[in-house]
């Protein structure tokens, strides 16, 4: 039994460590979500040469051949200095679903361009009712001739303005309710019908709203069998979960850190407002509730590596996945208020970093359901007669 | 990243089951449970016995003195195993507590009198630490100890002794001199219980049962030979105990145990026709408990994962005491709202058909007994101020 990080990993969690405290303060990261684009090519291209992009996909088609967990160690220190370059949805969703998917075809074709930095990729399954209820789809894909036709829109797409494709849920049968009829579909930006809509979101990520109008698809663009989709992003599920987690985990590891080191040189009273009893008690819950949430993360890698080698089946898993984003929930937002609280009249200012690590834990908390979602499929997966 | 066991190790562990389930009937599991006439410490020694006949009774000590030989992690399963199997601790104060004071700084002539009768349970000891001043903040304490040739005469109080009506010993801290800092001139004392002068008043808690008591001294003599170490130094080693005693306070099997008592239970108890575990909002509270106790299932794998590899257990081991004592009482919390009415319902008051289950009287006495867990052993609130102090820095 052991939860350290073999030589590989230690040495990626080293290499993005580095590029956030040495290329990526503050500064620079405003900088960069004021520019046109609020991404950098530059890193980005950099994030390729340094072998970053192709940390989860198969050696097959030029990768790493990683694991979720060393998915995680990135996505932990990728949090650690707030990036806005879109590692999740490019790499983690949007690759996780290419690498599931069963059209090799379509793999070979764009796993590559991930890898060496020319594809920007999101996936786009929100629909303005959907809330966070992946089956809940209203856009339709009629089929016609050797192709599909999509009508519909996709809203909050993640890094929907500098996406140059989508994996696009649509619904090719069944109800708008159905977890059957749901297939997924690889689409170009620049495809004829493809409204795109940009918008800057709370965190200074980007997104946008989709909006197609009889946009003609080839069916060699159909990620798996049609209408199965909703099985295949249940798949990939906890490689997002995870993912997601582990980005949040950095932000409140260092949300303590921050708040710990302010109040040991914040003076009030004649003395450092980290001596006074009330404050270091708030401070270990803060603490305590990072430690579980690490552990919780640990338990899902540990868990996710037994599932792949088919030594226990999914739903301990599932049931640990759920878990994991409510309790990032849970203790997300205490320490992320308590950060605010305990740093005070600067702790609300927008020059301060605090309030920008808060609002991308935020925006972590509703990304794939937030805590209170997960919590019911956890109940769901564990309290029946 | 892995949390496989060895082979060698899983042998072990289907070994410590078919210990379990072969020689372990159920009775010392009462001390809490429904029945006020079981004879606890006959039950709980008749365990211990069993243990000791096995070679297992104190896996945590050298071999030379007795101990199992356990790599950490045998240790671990074995513990774990336990605490699933629903198997009371061994009585801590003597196996736990001062055993390994003594074999750490005690004379051999004290080892050889002592640890063998620790080890087959013949003589039951009891802790004498805690004072009516001297609560969390222990190096208040006062209780006197005067040195008058042969023997140490003290004088003084000590409370919320756990089984001193049982007890052969008791190991004392002990005033025995005024030194500059309060931790200075406090000795280790071994007295034995029948000594003339003491006296033990039981003191009956909240759940309505007697496990603790006072115990009064009035010049009790006790032979020097009984002082552990040197005079005054006696804070030193009561450290090197307290450490012993919180480490392996999560209790994360037993709770586990716990909670799915708890789902069965809220299985069979029916609410408007639907069975509680059905209930979304009781649900949710079920589910904030097993969330928690998953995390911290693994916060203690963590640690013993640093500790089998031969480091000191990180930060992390500091919350295992808070958060494994907020969850057991949070269970308990949930077992008596399942109880509902007959939450408050006294043993022998009402028979379990006319209560119409068998839970309530048990579920009330945990959780009144249960609130202790985060006084003792060092308050949760001593605990918060460890972590801030040597992990945060604060």
């Amino acid at each position: 039994m052991n939860f350290e990080f073999s030589e590989e990993q230690t040495m990626i969690k080293d290499s993005v460590s580095r590029f956030v405290r040495e290329q990526y303060d503050f500064d620079t990261r405003r900088g960069i979500i004021e520019s046109d684009d609020g991404i950098s090519r530059e890193f980005w291209s950099m994030f390729a040469e340094l072998g970053w992009l192709s940390v989860p996909f198969a050696e097959e088609y030029g990768g790493f051949g990683g694991t979720v967990v060393d998915i995680a160690v990135v996505m932990e220190e990728m949090g650690k200095g707030i990036v806005v370059e879109p590692y999740s949805s490019t790499v983690v969703v949007f690759g996780g679903l290419l690498s599931a998917s069963t059209n090799s075809a379509l793999k070979e074709q764009v796993i590559p361009s991930i890898i060496e930095g020319t594809c920007l990729g999101s996936f786009a399954y929100m629909e303005p009712q959907s809330r966070y209820e992946m089956s809940d789809v209203s856009t339709t894909a009629t089929a016609s001739g050797k192709g599909y036709t999509l009508n519909g829109v996709k809203t909050v797409v993640a890094n929907g303005g500098t996406a140059n494709k989508f994996i696009v849920s649509a619904r090719t049968s069944g109800e708008q309710f159905d977890p059957s009829g749901v297939s997924l579909f690889m689409l170009d930006a620049a495809t004829p019908g493809v409204e795109v809509k940009a918008y800057k979101m709370m965190d200074g990520q980007s997104a946008a709203t989709l909006t197609l109008t009889d946009v003609a698809v080839d069916q060699s663009q159909l990620l798996n069998t049609v209408g199965e989709g909703m099985g295949l992003i249940e798949q990939v599920m906890p490689q997002i979960l995870i993912g997601l987690s582990a980005e949040a985990l950095g932000i409140m590891a260092t949300l303590n850190t921050l708040t710990v080191e302010y109040s040991k040189t914040r003076q009030q009273f004649g003395a450092p407002i980290g001596s006074f009893q009330v404050l270091q008690h708030r401070m270990v819950d803060t603490f305590m509730g990072c430690e579980q949430t690490k552990s919780m993360l640990y338990r899902g890698l540990c868990e996710s590596k037994s599932v792949a080698e088919g030594e226990t089946d999914a739903v301990a898993l599932f049931k640990t996945v759920h878990a994991l984003k409510a309790t990032v929930a849970r203790y997300g937002k205490i320490i992320g208020e308590e950060a605010i609280q305990l740093h005070g009249g600067i702790g609300m200012t927008d020059e301060l970093n605090i309030g920008h690590y808060v609002k991308r834990l935020m925006m972590i908390n509703t990304s794939y359901g937030d805590g209170d979602f997960h919590q019911k499929a956890f109940n769901q997966l564990s309290y029946s007669v | 990243m892995d949390i496989k066991f060895s082979a060698e190790d899983v042998a072990f562990r289907s070994e410590v089951r078919e210990f379990f389930a072969a020689e372990y009937d159920g009775s010392a599991s009462t001390r809490l449970g429904a029945d006020p006439t079981a004879d606890y410490k006959g039950d709980i020694v008749g365990w211990q016995k069993k243990l000791h006949a096995k070679g297992w009774i104190a896996p945590g000590w050298p071999t030379e003195y007795g101990g199992t030989g356990w790599t950490s992690t045998q240790k671990f399963i074995y513990e774990t195993e336990r605490g699933l199997a629903g198997i009371p601790d061994v009585v801590p104060f003597g196996l736990k507590m001062v055993a390994p004071v003594i074999y750490t700084f005690g004379t051999e002539e004290q080892k050889a009198r002592f640890l063998p009768r620790i080890l087959n349970s013949e003589d039951w000891w009891c802790q004498g630490y805690s004072e009516p001043g001297a609560g969390s903040d222990l190096a208040a304490l006062s209780t006197s100890a005067d040195y008058a040739g042969d023997n140490y005469i003290v004088n003084g109080r000590k409370i919320w002794t756990t089984f001193a009506q049982y007890a052969d010993w008791i190991f004392c801290l002990v005033r025995t001199s005024k030194g500059i800092r309060r931790q200075e001139g406090i000795s280790f004392l071994l007295i034995d219980m029948n000594t003339p002068g003491i006296t033990v008043k039981p003191i009956v808690t909240i759940d309505g049962k007697h496990s603790l008591n006072e115990v009064l001294f009035e010049d009790v003599a006790v032979p020097t030979e009984n002082l552990i170490g040197e005079q005054d130094k006696g804070w030193t080693y009561a450290k090197a105990l307290l450490a012993h005693e919180r480490t392996g306070m999560a209790e994360v099997a037993d709770s586990k145990r716990m909670l799915e008592g708890l789902k069965q239970r809220a299985t069979a108890e029916i609410n408007g026709g639907k069975p509680m575990i059905e209930d979304p909002v009781f649900q949710m509270r079920m589910s904030d408990i097993e969330m928690e106790l998953m995390a911290l299932e693994y916060t203690e794998l963590r640690v013993f994962a640093s500790m089998a590899s031969g480091g000191m257990p990180g930060p992390e081991s500091s919350l295992l005491k808070i958060k494994g004592t907020e969850i057991s009482q949070a269970i308990h919390e949930l077992q008596l709202q399942l109880a509902a009415n007959y939450g408050g319902a006294l043993p022998g008051e009402l028979s379990s058909d006319e209560l119409g289950h068998d839970f309530a009287a048990e579920a009330r006495g945990k959780y009144m007994y249960g609130r202790a867990a985060t006084i003792y052993g060092g308050s949760n609130e001593v605990q918060r101020n460890v972590i801030a102090k040597a992990v945060l820095g604060l």
